[in-house]
């Protein structure tokens, strides 16, 4: 079968360049891990200075909504990987519809969390704003660190989401039966996914069952 | 259906089933271990993440020792500053 | 066999033998291009430029500090002075300077490769780089920050003025270079080593900027994500390192101090690499304990993330976390040692050659091993407690980035200008230069481990009369360094015009870089070489060309 994806200087071989592809957006994503680590890092520290608010505090984010959500993602993590799958069976069109419902879950998951951001502005929990009468001070501490985890980790699934279309175009990402491009850009999508998955008992279940 | 597929649907259940168990540990009256248990959970949806979604299972070790690598960094940094906070109210 | 050596007074025959510099001469060839020569090349025009400008900010303290009086600059012009020092020569000199220019230039070369995985990447690294720094000097002709370059809260968060927001998010967009040069050279030691260069054989330079990547991808987004606290806190007052909100002050300091610790292993990593190459050539022999010296850096690069909280030792830190962190700073400290052990017991009964690199590279040890032995003086709480925050930490610092990485720095300039520029330069100039730099560097810096363990705290320009005469010979010693480093821009570049061609391998060394012509070809080799010797396989059967010109 003929080579369908391109060689780049300095590559002579187009196996040696697509494992060098994949170490790369291995590496990056790394140091994404270590990025949102500093972030962790911050929760911790609070949960060990102030336990008890940190708990109650918690204990005011909208559960529901949070489970809703890492269940959204976890599927549309399903579906990256579907696609890598179909990819590498044959099936382009299979791949691109695994793509597209990954960024409709992804939409999905925006949605979800705008409407839990809407009702916080509602109920006047999120500092700052004109009409906020946050309870105590370690209160708007943490919705500020709430807004600070989740409102990164959004750019970085809407980052997530622009790949996943991008390579949802391509026909030749499609067709690739090595699947470069759709599973490095899979990767990354799972990634975002793996923040989640620890940002929900770290935002949302420190409180639960109060 | 090829094996591939069904593999990713199981390992997709397996997923919802840890997030069932997640939400609801948090209910239960487990007292001082319950952040850990929502902490382990994850990690064993991560792990399911990492090995079948993520194809660290079909890698060479180059590739998970770099993934490998990327989290002892972040359980290097959280031990050392969770040291600093566990330890500052203890006596000497 | 490693392929034949071009000898560079043939003249080029086609473009595979053509020098990468005449392959375009155009603006567009320089500045839109991938090869990672030519990129090393821009890297060392920037880093330069802005030595210079961190330069001129420690003329400005050193002249203060002639006097006792705050005489020259006010407090607030003082406290920007030094902020724009350390900001300017931390992100935009040290961290780059040996990793972009030397490693960029040269990875590829040692490995056999023609160029490294991802050109395009490399080129917007620079651009990134050159962004960030265009802000800087946006702020810096905004006047700057008086936070140091340390950023301490609560001062950035809620008090200080200046372009705090600003000068964050320069440092910030600058860790974006460094993460995705990290990631390049990663992924080029890893695949694209050429046939028979296993990772026994690899040049210790290389070795050195593997470790020194690990620590550009796992450090910096730590730094990225903290600053971005920092500019989110002052702007929105989050609370983070609030304690009225709840949040703790020594939380910036731990996040902080978790990249700019390793960051001072990027400093000093690629140096030592550097050493390694330099100190076998001139000594015409093999490296003493090979694999000692290899994995000696990756634990540096290992344990260097562990020892943050030797900053924070009067902070308000646990004294547990404290008691820790002073070991595992012990701890560090053998490795280094372990590498300068097997440099000293490299040049032990070599065949050396006493030329302006060598010179550079035994400035080098004697440098790091002063700074290096301070640095365990300062590793102990009970030291630490009394000369925290005196001249006794700028002095040790100093001693290893400036006396240990720039010297090395001029080291390689030195050691590589032939290959880089294809022109030999004035070898008693170069002597002269790196000895008169070594003087220099004494002057200004040993009076300094004297002022600060008597008392002379950092950061102020208002001081008691009995400290001048040690002031004054520091301000005199920098004078006299300043020249030193003037020195080498002049000779060197005269080298360009006049300096006589270099043939490939002047120094008679081992190394793929010197069986290529110099200046290369655009693509490095005009055959892939095929490796079947260790990196150090001296004596060469055929040293040819060795001598100069």
């Amino acid at each position: 079968m003929a080579e369908q994806r391109a060689l780049h200087e300095p590559f002579h071989e187009a196996e040696r360049q697509e494992e060098a592809d994949r170490l790369g957006m291995l590496v990056f994503l790394g140091s994404e891990a270590m990025l949102f680590g500093g972030i962790f890092a911050v929760a911790m520290a609070l949960r060990l200075l102030h336990p008890q608010d940190y708990i109650a505090a918690s204990s005011q984010m909208k559960l529901w909504h949070g489970t809703l959500n890492t269940a959204v993602l976890l599927t549309s993590s399903l579906m990256a990987a579907l696609a890598v799958e179909a990819a590498r069976g044959g099936s382009p069109r299979w791949a691109g519809r695994a793509l597209w419902s990954a960024v409709a879950l992804g939409l999905l998951f925006l949605g979800i969390k705008g409407h839990e951001y809407w009702l916080e502005y509602r109920e006047g929990a999120i500092p700052g704003l004109a009409n906020a009468h946050v309870g105590s001070a370690f209160e708007q501490l943490f919705m500020n660190l709430y807004c600070a985890a989740t409102g990164l980790h959004a750019l970085h699934l809407i980052g997530g989401m622009v790949l996943l279309a991008i390579a949802a175009l391509k026909r030749s990402a499609r067709e690739d039966r090595q699947a470069v491009l759709i599973g490095n850009v899979a990767l990354y999508w799972h990634l975002v996914d793996l923040v989640w998955v620890f940002l929900y008992p770290t935002l949302y279940l420190a409180g639960a069952g109060q | 259906m090829t094996a591939g597929v069904l593999r990713l649907l199981l390992v997709w259940l397996a997923l919802m089933l840890l997030l069932a168990a997640t939400l609801g540990a948090a209910f239960l009256p487990l007292g001082a271990a319950k952040p850990w248990i929502g902490y382990v959970l994850a990690a064993g949806k991560a792990g399911l993440i990492l090995w079948f979604f993520m194809d660290m299972r079909g890698e060479g070790g180059l590739m998970r020792l770099a993934t490998g690598a990327a989290l002892l960094w972040i359980l290097f940094m959280l031990c050392l500053i969770g040291a600093d906070y566990l330890t500052r109210a203890m006596p000497g | 066999m490693i392929a034949a050596a071009i000898d560079v007074e043939r003249e080029p025959e086609d473009v595979e033998h053509t020098s990468y510099l005449r392959a375009g001469y155009s603006l567009r060839s320089w500045f839109f291009t991938t090869d990672h020569k030519r990129i090393a090349i821009l890297y060392l025009f920037s880093i330069s430029f802005f030595f210079a400008i961190g330069g001129v900010a420690a003329a400005l303290i050193r002249l203060d500090l002639l006097t006792p009086a705050p005489d020259l600059l006010s407090n607030e012009g003082y406290n920007r002075a030094f902020s724009l020092h350390g900001i300017i020569m931390v992100w935009f000199f040290l961290i780059p300077s040996i990793p972009n220019t030397f490693g960029n230039f040269l990875i590829p070369l040692m490995i056999g490769a023609r160029d490294l995985a991802f050109p395009r990447l490399n080129l917007l690294s620079w651009y990134i780089y050159i962004f960030a720094g265009l802000l800087t000097l946006a702020v810096v002709l905004g006047g700057g920050v008086d936070t140091g370059w340390t950023f301490y809260t609560p001062l950035t968060t809620m008090y200080a003025n200046g372009m705090v927001v600003m000068t964050v998010i320069a440092v910030f967009i600058s860790g974006f270079s460094t993460i995705l040069t990290g990631l390049n050279f990663i992924v080029t030691i890893h695949k694209l080593r050429a046939p028979g260069m296993t990772w026994g054989r690899l040049p210790l330079f290389v070795w050195s900027h593997y470790a020194v990547s690990l620590i550009f991808v796992l450090a910096t987004p730590v730094l990225a994500v903290t600053l971005l606290l920092v500019a989110a806190e002052r702007l929105f007052g989050i609370g983070v390192f609030d304690p009225s909100l709840g949040g703790d002050p020594l939380l910036f300091q731990h996040l902080f101090w978790f990249y700019s610790h390793p960051a001072v292993y990027i400093m000093v990593l690629p140096a030592m690499g550097v050493m390694s190459e330099l100190i076998t050539s001139a000594a015409h022999k093999q490296i003493f304990g090979y694999w000692f010296v290899a994995f000696a850096s990756l634990a540096i690069a290992v344990i260097g993330f562990l020892v943050w909280g030797h900053h924070m030792f009067v902070s308000g830190q646990s004294i547990y976390a404290s008691a820790v962190f002073s070991f595992l700073s012990l701890a560090v400290a053998v490795p280094s040692a372990i590498k300068v052990y097997n440099w000293t017991a490299t040049l032990y009964k070599g065949d050396i050659d006493l030329s302006a690199p060598l010179l550079f590279a035994m400035g080098f040890i004697v440098l790091f091993v002063a700074g290096g032995l301070t640095g365990l003086m300062l590793a102990m709480l009970a030291i630490d407690v009394h000369v925290h925050d005196t001249y006794f930490v700028v002095a040790h610092f100093h001693y290893i980035m400036v006396g240990g990485t720039v010297t090395a720095f001029f080291g390689a300039l030195h050691y590589w200008w032939p290959k880089i520029t294809g022109r030999m330069y004035h070898e008693g100039l170069a002597r002269i230069a790196a000895i008169t730099i070594l003087v220099g560097f004494n002057l200004t810096f040993f009076p300094q481990f004297v002022l600060g363990y008597r008392g002379m705290p950092r950061r102020y320009h208002v001081y008691p009369e009995e400290f001048q005469v040690l002031h004054v010979l520091s301000s005199a010693g920098a004078g006299l360094l300043a020249f030193g480093y003037l020195m080498p821009l002049f000779y060197l570049v005269w080298s360009l015009f006049r300096g006589s061609l270099a043939p490939a391998n002047p120094w008679g060394a081992t190394g793929l870089e010197w069986t290529t012509s110099s200046p290369p070809p655009k693509h490095n080799f005009t055959e892939q070489p095929v490796v079947e010797r260790g990196p150090y396989h001296y004596p060469l059967k055929h040293p040819a060309s060795r001598g100069h010109g």
